[in-house]
Parts: structure tokens; sequence; C-alpha cells
């Protein structure tokens, strides 16, 4: 080699051309905060570390916003973003934290439920870093998290994920999945302390019900349900039968199984008096043989290569020209959750859960999903959260 | 942070050091030189907490 000197020389200053545009952008989103507009509902705001003091001064760390009506009645926990690159799950709780008035009972809102992955990213899929949804008022921008936490946090992984409290041994990246660490325990990782704080406020509130929200790939056989367990069951069929009469849309029943161990519709059901339900809504954007990853097909759902697998009926959803767009997806989770707090309602009238201002799945799907979020510059800056 | 997580950050920090110290010996190979610097940038970025 001739000239070492400058083709090192050379070769640092690729280097830092690399690392610092590159770094800065993965710095930026990990510190860019969402703010959030506390609705007329919102009664109070706390941390899940006041639930389990291993969280505090952490990532993982996240505001619980508590929803009482004037009337006591029963309580229903709203969970999203447990996997952050599902953001249908995160706009629904939005949705509803910014604008039901709760008449009876309580509602408690954890809109991102793993806050340490909604600061993680995935540019080994090429996710966008962010995507926008478009309101009244102009484009409201959100992170685009990871399903699993960010190793920033939680490091390193163990070779193998042994489950606590069955031992089952799980993948290893699953210690980073809250989605497979309940009920999880107050010393044991990041992940678990975050399950098991969400426990003890099911524990100590005497929570009735748990709706876990997520999406699904189309080529995912638990897509497009409600997965329930054997407790969780009745309630969650009457909904299931009640939306695809009355709103049109299908979300079956999937049975939570037993023998499979971590997961929010199985753990809480066993760990507590709660009933767990999960709702999936497809999310082409999470199946592997589609097109690029980009902001356009986060929202809209639609994809040649779907397309054409689905001419082959290889999707588990029916899959047209139409896609399945974002509003379809926030407007079936929010139908669904009204219509299991309904059915909840109409079975224990002591312990009901009423609930107004929440649109349905027509009313998003005509009216967009930005039409309900409020204004961050026209509102009481004692109401604006930053998440 | 736990102490695991912080051995593992000195562990990081002495690779980056190792492969640091390679790139400034080696006088011969270009490819080498870049392949050291590829290496690092997960590892700088590790330790920057960046990602």
């Amino acid at each position: 080699m001739k000239r070492p000197g400058i083709v090192k020389a050379l070769l640092i200053f690729l280097f830092f051309v690399l690392l610092i545009p590159g770094g800065l952008q993965l710095y930026r989103h990990r510190h860019f905060d969402i703010p959030v507009v506390a609705g007329p509902g919102v009664t109070r705001v706390v941390r899940l570390s006041d639930f389990g003091p291993g969280l505090k001064k952490t990532m993982a760390d996240t505001p619980v916003y508590f929803l009482e009506g004037k009337e006591p009645g029963g309580k229903a926990i709203l969970l999203s973003d447990t996997h952050a690159n599902e953001p249908e799950g995160l706009l629904a709780t939005l949705l509803i934290l910014e604008n039901a008035v709760v008449e009876k009972g309580t509602l408690i809102i954890i809109p991102q439920f793993n806050h340490s992955a909604s600061r993680n990213t995935r540019p080994g899929d090429g996710y966008p870093l962010y995507f926008k949804i478009s309101t009244d008022w102009g484009l409201k921008k959100f992170r685009m998290g990871n399903r699993d936490a960010s190793p920033l946090d939680q490091w390193p992984d163990p070779d193998v994920y042994i489950h606590y409290p069955d031992r089952q041994l799980l993948s290893y990246i699953d210690v980073r999945n809250v989605n497979r660490t309940w009920p999880g325990r107050p010393d044991g990782p990041l992940m678990e302390k975050v399950t098991f704080a969400a426990m003890e406020i099911m524990r100590r509130e005497k929570v009735d019900i748990a709706v876990d929200i997520h999406g699904a790939e189309t080529m995912f056989p638990v897509t497009n349900c409600i997965v329930a367990p054997e407790k969780s069951i009745r309630i969650a069929t009457m909904a299931a039968l009640t939306v695809k009469a009355k709103e049109g849309f299908d979300s079956h029943v999937e049975p939570s199984p037993s023998g499979f161990r971590g997961l929010s519709h199985r753990e809480i059901g066993d760990y507590s008096d709660t009933l767990p339900f999960l709702l999936e809504a497809p999310i082409p954007f999470l199946d592997q043989p589609t097109g690029p990853k980009t902001e356009k097909f986060l929202l809209d759902g639609k994809d040649p290569f779907l397309l054409s697998l689905a001419r082959k009926k290889k999707l588990f959803v029916p899959y047209d020209a139409s896609g399945w767009p974002l509003e379809k997806r926030v407007g079936q989770h929010c139908s669904v959750t009204l219509e299991i707090l309904r059915q909840y309602s109409k079975k224990n009238p002591e312990r009901s859960i009423l609930v107004r201002d929440v649109p349905r799945y027509a009313e998003i799907v005509q009216n967009g999903v930005g039409r309900y979020f409020h204004d961050p510059a026209w509102a009481d800056k004692d109401k604006i959260y930053l998440n | 942070m736990p102490i695991i997580m912080i051995l593992y950050y000195l562990i990081t920090a002495y690779l980056v050091v190792l492969v640091a110290w390679n790139f400034i010996r080696e006088k011969k190979k270009v490819e080498d030189l870049a392949q050291y610097l590829l290496v690092l940038i997960p590892l700088v970025l590790r330790i920057l907490r960046i990602k």
C-alpha cells in the first residue's frame, strides 16, 4: 500500500461520514416525544413505576392515564405498543384517550406499554423512523418503534429466555418482548418488571378487563381476531358476533393456548381475577414478502406482492387492491374494545363501564383517524403530556 | 444499570481498542483497513448509547 497515512485519513473521514449522520438520526428518534392532549375524560396521570419501583428512572417507565367516571363501576385497562411496530393499537388508545368520557367505572390506558421498544428502531428491515397522520390542523408525527425493547435499556440477551415462573424455554429475543414476559417479577429483567407493574395495577385496582391491542401479518393465522382464554371466551364471542352483525367486519375468536407461556391473554387471566383479551388487526406492512417498507405502505396497507398471494389464497384475511388501510385497523380496534366493555357491562351491571364519545368503525373509516386528534398548539399546557 | 450490562459495555470498549489498534498497525491491505472501520461502527454506536 502506498502512502498508508493518506489512505487511513481518507478511510477515517468516510467512517465519520457514515457514523455521524446515521447516528444523529437514531439519536433524534430515541429522544423524539409525541405530544398527547389529555381529553375531557382524563382525571389523573401517574407513572408505571408507581406500581413497579424497579422501573423508576429507566426508559421502560411510561405514563398511565386514568379516566374515572362520576359513578363507581367496573374497571378496564387498555394496553397498546406492547409491540411498538404495530401502530394501530397506539392510535386506537390515543384516540380513546383524547376523546372518551367515562360515565360509569374507570378506564386505565397505557398507550406505550413497551416504552423502550417505542424508542427503538428496526433499520435492518428498512422501516421508516416516523409516520405522519393527516389531521384537520396539519400532520401529526409519531415514532415508528420496534417489536422488542431497545438493547440500550436491557442487555445482554440470554442464549435462551427461560420464562418466569413456568420455566418454558423461549427464544432469546423474547426476553425483550413484553408479550412473552407476563406475569413478570419485581426483580427480573426490565421487561419482566414492566409486566409485573401492569399486573400490580390489575391486582391493586381490581381491574375487571384487560385489552391488549396489536396488529398481525396477513399471512399469520392469528390475525383479525380476538384472542381469549377460557374465562373470557363468552364475552369475546358475543363481541365478535355483534360487530360482525351490526358493523359488518370480521373479528373472529381464537382460543388462547394454555401451553404457550408469557402471553398477556394467558398469564393475566391465570395470575389475576382480570379477564384478558388480545386484539389483532391485519397489518400488511409486517408481512415478509412485500415491496419496500415505506410510510405509505404502513398507512394504506397496499402491496402488489400480497395482492398476488391473495389471489393464490395464501393469506388469512380477504385482501384486494384497496389494501388494509390504517382507518380500518384503528376502527376495528375501537369498535371491538367498546363492544367488549358493553358485553361485560351487560353481564355485570354492578361492575359496568360506560364510555361515550369514542368513534366506532364506520365513523373512523369515513372520517380518517386524524380527525379525532386535538391540536397541541391550542390545548391547555397542563393537558399536554409528552410520550 | 445492572452489573452485567456494565461488564458488556467494558467488553465492547475493549473490542473497540483492539480493532482500533489493528487499524493503526495495518500497513499493507486497504481492504482490512476498511473492514476494521466497518466493524467499529456498531461498537461505537453502542458505547455512545445511540443504537
